[in-house]
């Protein structure tokens, strides 16, 4: 009789004991496994394809902001050889223009910038440039939302970003790539 | 006061261990969910440049992702030095964007389509001329969300 009872008493619970140890073994695969890589990036809008030559818009030559990049990555800006390296402020300023410049644009909202590359350009050099372009812009709509709201752009409301937004938009056209330098 | 000082006295028990599982359990739930497994393998080198501008890419699943580079070292006798441009997991030509497009969008719900974003993960080593081929076929596919991938830069 003593016997069943202990064997009883053995078959009333499964011991959970090594339930731990299951758990950490899985825990330690997916710790080994998993890659917390989070995608960041640029992010441009491409304009919509169309089989037709685009209209050549006449625009006044102070309104462009014309940046060339050639397959030496050597930049070109208005005509004249550039360094990256002030390359934001100086798009800052012709988009603002501040000091009433006649020789840039009139008003933000009718700056435009105009990227063109070699297929020989490098992609880093490219990559580069459009993002100190972006970050002009970026800048210019934090300091107009410093000032305004006194925040930073991402904090204030979505209908102040998009009132800031129409003031300063986002106008970087990217010509078709002149073929040259293309490497094999 | 004297109830006190008998009570805590008496004994201290162990700590109980029965938890432990739960909070492991916990622990493996959070990574099981968090994990991405890599589903392509890599077969061009992709070193991507570094930005400051960078916007980060939300779901998961609504991204596609387009790799160009130059083929490793051991596809060199099979597919040459010249940057390539991989989609999934095997090399690709240019005119394949529109049905690889198409394959992940048939795999997102219809209404967050619009939604979809293309990685463009293209190493900075490459030259732009199959990065603008890539480009146009894009938009030729109406797939104009677009997001260059880069490594964050300390300024």
């Amino acid at each position: 009789m003593a016997k069943k009872s202990a064997r009883d008493r053995m078959s009333n619970e499964v011991n959970a004991g090594s339930m731990a140890d299951i758990a950490f073994l899985l825990l330690i695969f997916f710790l080994v496994t998993t890659t917390i890589d989070v995608d960041k990036g640029v992010l441009v809008k491409l304009p919509p394809w169309s089989e037709e030559p685009p209209e050549v818009e006449k625009m006044k030559t102070r309104n462009v902001y014309s940046v060339l990049v050639n397959a030496q990555n050597q930049l070109l800006v208005r005509g004249e050889p550039a360094s990256v390296n002030n390359l934001r402020d100086n798009a800052k300023e012709f988009i603002m223009n501040p000091k009433k410049r006649e020789d840039m644009a009139e008003k933000p909202t009718k700056a435009i910038i105009s990227i063109k590359n070699d297929r020989g350009t490098s992609y880093e050099t490219y990559l580069e440039v459009y993002n100190e372009l972006k970050a002009a812009y970026n800048e210019l709509r934090n300091e107009e939302a410093q000032r305004k709201y006194g925040k930073e752009f991402e904090y204030i409301t979505r209908e102040q970003q998009r009132e800031i937004r129409a003031r300063i938009p986002l106008v970087i056209s990217e010509a078709e790539p002149t073929n040259f330098g293309e490497e094999n | 006061m004297g109830k006190f000082t008998k009570k805590r006295g008496k004994s201290t028990p162990a700590i109980s261990t029965a938890s432990l599982p739960d909070i492991i359990f916990m622990l493996l739930f959070f990574f099981m969910v968090v994990t991405v497994l890599r589903d392509s393998e890599l077969k061009v080198n992709n070193n991507v440049p570094q930005a400051t501008e960078l916007t980060k890419l939300e779901k998961k699943s609504l991204v596609n992702y387009l790799y160009i580079g130059r083929p490793l070292k051991q596809y060199h006798a099979t597919y040459g030095t010249k940057p390539r441009l991989q989609l999934g997991d095997k090399f690709a030509d240019v005119t394949e964007i529109p049905l690889f497009l198409e394959k992940h969008r048939s795999s997102v719900p219809e209404n967050q389509r619009p939604g979809i974003n293309s990685s463009l993960r293209v190493d900075g080593k490459v030259t732009m001329g199959i990065v603008t081929d890539v480009k146009t076929e894009l938009r030729k596919a109406g797939q104009l969300k677009v997001n260059y991938s880069a490594k964050p830069r300390a300024e």
